[in-house]
């Protein structure tokens, strides 16, 4: 048993390194000196990313595990900056990303004293976080970071924060090296729950196979679409569970839900047996829960039993290991084929795109969204990672980028963050080592923006890519919809020039106002070795189409900017 | 529906924080909530009576399921388990009243644990329909406050809720 006496500080360093870690993101402050110093001394064993905002870091650290799996790690100081962490902790949370956020706080003779930067951050965090701890001894600091790691990315995945005043960072305790702490094994769902399973599919002449984060998390591809085949069934995905399906592959629908496909909405509405793999249906994926697929029967596979029956009643949930039941379902269903449902299902794909068709031609703007994305797709490779920010862009990234690997899609789904977008297209592009597109919007741009310094201090090839409105589209969108076109507060008309502004960080940008402008620029982008940013001016009356209203279902369904509801 | 629901946790930092904060953030209405250090003092027990449907009875259970601190929750039939609540209450003590307080005190099989000229304090156990039933009797003869512990339960025969 290896073991030696250190500080508190270097425990944490040394605790990391131990569980894989290679790069970390963060921001210094007086509660964290000690752990800065010791990453400062450990500096050729791990690597520490300066951000410039303690939010930025966070999604840099959710962007870094989206795209490669691995926990995401960000430190912070005490105070503002671990409440600065907060909105990166939540995002991490509902969208199950695996994520460790290591705060400094005052020393324990000063907690409870309202001291200077002192905040009970485990007491904010307490419903943003799978588990959060405050290490009140030193003796038992580096088994709450291995137990953390292990929390983080065992089963349903998330972010554990772990608090650590200042004075058991300085004390010193004996320090025991141990391996890499592998994720719980998670229990299997019981056979005779497999074959339930497997006699309702044997029976379903219309099967949907429906995935979302948790498949696409856990790596399903492979399985997913041999399921489909099997089943002679079709594919369709929460926004979650982009990326891991293949755009190209003939079985696959694409997104369902509010701004989802036709043909995935209307599938989903038809099945007669939906297997829900890693979804928590969500009101944005199902619309009006009352009026959700009523002719169809569904086994939910998740690992989390309270997602069970939590938002729509289940005929059959799988508690346990999604790949094993999934594996087991593959290995003891019946191959069929339903010819009569890829008829239905091919007409649906053919309505859809009729319907996008019409939407497109509609479209006033030269520059309109899809033809962006074409473009896009055209030039960008397999590899290539699209990070986002929320908003109309998002769902035009969700509805028209062409996924040809998994995790190779980072963009804040459950809590829908504004501002998401910059710093994990930062992490996601340090992670992977490949391009990184931001899809963004003005407005979210404006929020988070100032790690463009990020960006450019380790020369991150991000393109940024402002879908630039001067409105608040989404918003506008729903206004101009369902609130009589008052456009309240959604017209920002600010006098921003991001080329400039790109300029003044030190990043080369572009202004394009039409499609060829956007060819090159984009090409330029691709083949420049740093950030880039193309400020691209589009409608700023260009809709997310189709759209599902709020509380509707596919029956309401929004296919032109001209429909009234 | 009223349920009755035991959780065994460890007694770590902030684990009572993190199942009443469930409650608050997934909409939870509970009655009562009783906590107390079991045998061995790294666990504790948490009894919650919940009045709702079986939606609300099944995600709470499973939502408590997943704290991490928590090792058991255990939803306690009615018929197969023992519950009781201790109450303290404190009376106005008259001339005109007294006789008919001791009396029912004598029925409920309370007892008087402190007497003044101005109040009687009386301490009762039992289920909680007793405990109710005991209030209506005194609200008439002067309640001046009162305080209830929340239920306590536990399965009856021999079995055991174990880490």
């Amino acid at each position: 048993m290896q073991t030696e006496k250190m500080t508190g500080s270097r425990i944490v360093i040394e605790t990391l390194i131990e569980q894989g870690v290679t790069d970390v993101f963060g921001y210094p402050g007086g509660q964290v000196l000690n752990i800065y110093d010791e990453l400062y001394k450990a500096s050729d064993r791990i690597n520490h990313v300066l951000t410039a905002h303690e939010q930025g870091a966070s999604h840099a650290a959710d962007g870094y595990s989206r795209v490669t799996g691995k926990v995401g790690v960000v430190i912070a100081t005490s105070g503002p900056g671990a409440t600065n962490l907060v909105t990166g902790i939540a995002t991490a949370m509902l969208d199950s990303i695996p994520m460790v956020a290591i705060t400094g706080n005052v020393p324990t003779t000063l907690i409870g004293k309202d001291s200077f930067q002192e905040i009970n951050i485990t007491g904010v965090t307490l419903p943003i976080t799978k588990h959060n701890y405050f290490v009140s001894d030193v003796n038992e600091l580096a088994d709450t970071i291995r137990e953390a790691f292990q929390i983080a990315k065992s089963g349903r995945p998330g972010p554990v924060l772990i608090d650590i005043p200042k004075d058991v960072q300085v004390a010193e305790c004996e320090f025991e090296f141990k391996g890499l702490v592998p994720a719980t094994k998670q229990p299997e769902a019981p056979d005779c729950d497999i074959d339930k399973a497997v006699e309702l599919i044997n029976k379903a002449k219309r099967p949907y196979i429906y995935i979302g984060g948790g498949a696409a998390g856990a790596g399903m591809t492979a399985d997913v679409e041999a399921l489909a085949e099997k089943l002679d069934g079709y594919i369709g995905c929460t926004f979650m569970g982009l990326s891991a399906i293949p755009n190209s592959y003939e079985r696959f629908l694409g997104m369902q839900g509010m701004h989802g496909q036709f043909a995935s909405s209307m599938a989903n509405k038809e099945a007669d047996l939906i297997i829900g793999v890693g979804v928590r249906f969500s009101d944005r994926a199902t619309g009006n829960t009352a009026k959700y697929s009523k002719n169809a029967k569904i086994i939910q596979l998740d690992t989390d039993l309270s997602e069970i029956n939590k938002n729509v009643k289940v005929e059959l949930g799988l508690i346990g290991d999604i790949v094993s039941s999934l594996k087991r379902i593959l290995e003891r269903c019946e191959a069929k084929t339903n010819p009569e449902w890829r008829e239905i299902v091919e007409g649906f794909k053919a309505k859809g795109k009729s319907i996008s068709d019409e939407a497109e031609r509609r479209s006033k703007g030269a520059m309109t969204p899809k033809k962006i994305f074409d473009i896009i797709n055209e030039i960008k490779d397999a590899d290539t990672v699209i990070a986002t920010d929320v908003g109309q862009h998002q769902m035009w990234a969700a509805q028209y980028t062409d996924f040809e690997k998994p995790r190779r899609f980072a963009s804040s789904g459950g809590l829908g963050t504004m501002g998401y977008g910059l710093g994990a297209a930062i992490g996601a592009q340090i992670a992977s080592g490949d391009k990184t597109i931001l899809i963004t919007g003005d407005g979210s741009f404006g929020m988070n923006l100032n790690e463009l310094a990020t960006a450019v201090s380790y020369n991150t090839p991000v393109i940024i890519v402002v879908m630039n409105n001067g409105v608040l589209g989404m918003v506008r969108q729903w206004q101009t919809l369902f609130y009589g076109k008052r456009y309240s507060n959604t017209v920002l008309d600010r006098k921003t020039d991001f080329v400039k502004l790109s300029e003044a960080f030190g990043a080369k940008a572009e202004r394009v106002a039409t499609l060829d402008e956007f060819r090159a620029a984009f090409k330029n982008a691709m083949e420049h070795d740093g950030p880039y940013l193309i400020d691209t001016l589009i409608d700023m009356d260009e809709f997310v189409l189709p759209m599902l209203p709020p509380g509707g279902s596919i029956d309401d369904i929004i296919t032109t900017k001209e429909a009234k509801v | 529906m009223r349920s009755v629901i035991a959780v065994y946790v460890e007694n770590k930092y902030g684990v009572l924080t993190r199942v009443s904060g469930l409650f608050m953030r997934r909409g939870f209405n509970i009655d009562s909530l009783t906590v107390g250090e079991t045998d061995d003092p790294k666990f504790s027990r948490i009894t919650i009576t919940l009045n709702g449907d079986d939606y609300a009875r099944e995600q709470l259970i499973n939502q408590l399921k997943k704290l991490h601190n928590i090792k058991q929750v255990k939803l306690l039939e009615s018929g197969s388990s023992v519950e009781r609540e201790l109450m303290l209450i404190k009376v106005a003590n008259t001339a005109e009243t007294r006789s008919e307080i001791m009396a029912a005190v004598e029925i409920y099989r309370a007892k008087i644990i402190d007497y003044t000229t101005a109040a009687l304090c009386i301490e009762v156990t039992g289920e909680p329909s007793k405990i109710n039933a005991f209030i209506e009797v005194l609200k008439p003869l002067g309640i001046i406050e009162m305080c209830r512990t929340g239920v306590v339960a536990l399965e009856r025969g021999g079995s055991i809720m174990e880490k």
